[in-house]
């Protein structure tokens, strides 16, 4: 019983992640919108990557949690900083 | 019912608040008019979905294989730290970039700020 509720939530959350995928090809969103549905699509795999540690009742799935978020962080970080001004590591600081 | 029971009825109904916000997001995603309100619905609800989700697995870990899971509270922190900046990068570079906004929005204080700025800055004018 346990195992097929988490399924379900594991089936849901897939159905929100087609929703940002579509979203990301849609012709009319702009780089914005796909930098942020990037960033919501890293925190669904997480929660994925969560429900099914608890599936397999295993703890090794948890070092995957910190990893993407990491990646999913400095990746829209620096997407941002790039769409902004074209650089994403400054040298020079000041005017 | 046992302990046991419990606890998954516990991890249920966090899994199932996570589940709905995130789920509530998506569909934000689909019906929202621009890029600005679109990035309230990601970032609000999906960070609040995700936090409730590892909540729930840090319970389950808890009292299933009573093993405090450090790395949970990492991701936790982690999460509930980075994700509104991240949020905040993405919005910020929108409206840098010159992203409009929607037909129906009614003001623009950013804009405003960034004009009167922008007065200040003029050659031949002191600034105060």
């Amino acid at each position: 019983m346990f195992e097929y509720i988490m399924y379900s939530f594991l089936f849901i959350l897939t159905i929100s992640l087609v929703i940002a995928i579509y979203r990301i090809f849609k012709r009319s969103s702009t780089t914005s919108d796909r930098v942020l549905l990037i960033d919501s699509i890293s925190y669904i795999i997480i929660a994925m990557v969560a429900i099914l540690s608890i599936i397999m009742d295993t703890e090794a799935y948890l070092d995957a949690i910190l990893l993407i978020g990491i990646l999913g962080f400095l990746s829209t970080i620096a997407l941002a900083r790039f769409i902004e001004r074209g650089v994403v590591i400054e040298r020079r600081r000041g005017d | 019912m046992n302990a046991g029971a419990v606890i998954e009825v516990i991890v249920i109904l966090c899994m199932l608040v996570g589940t709905a916000a995130t789920i509530l997001s998506s569909i934000g995603v689909i019906r929202l008019p621009d890029v600005y309100t679109r990035a309230h619905a990601t970032t609000k609800a999906t960070t609040l979905g995700l936090l409730f989700i590892l909540l729930g697995t840090f319970i389950y870990f808890l009292f299933t294989h009573e093993k405090v899971s450090v790395r949970l509270i990492l991701g936790i922190i982690f999460v509930y730290l980075t994700a509104p900046v991240a949020g905040h990068m993405a919005t910020r570079s929108a409206h840098r970039s010159r992203v409009a906004l929607a037909d129906i929005s009614v003001c623009d204080d950013l804009q405003r700020d960034l004009d009167l700025e922008q007065q200040d800055q003029e050659p031949g004018k002191a600034r105060v």
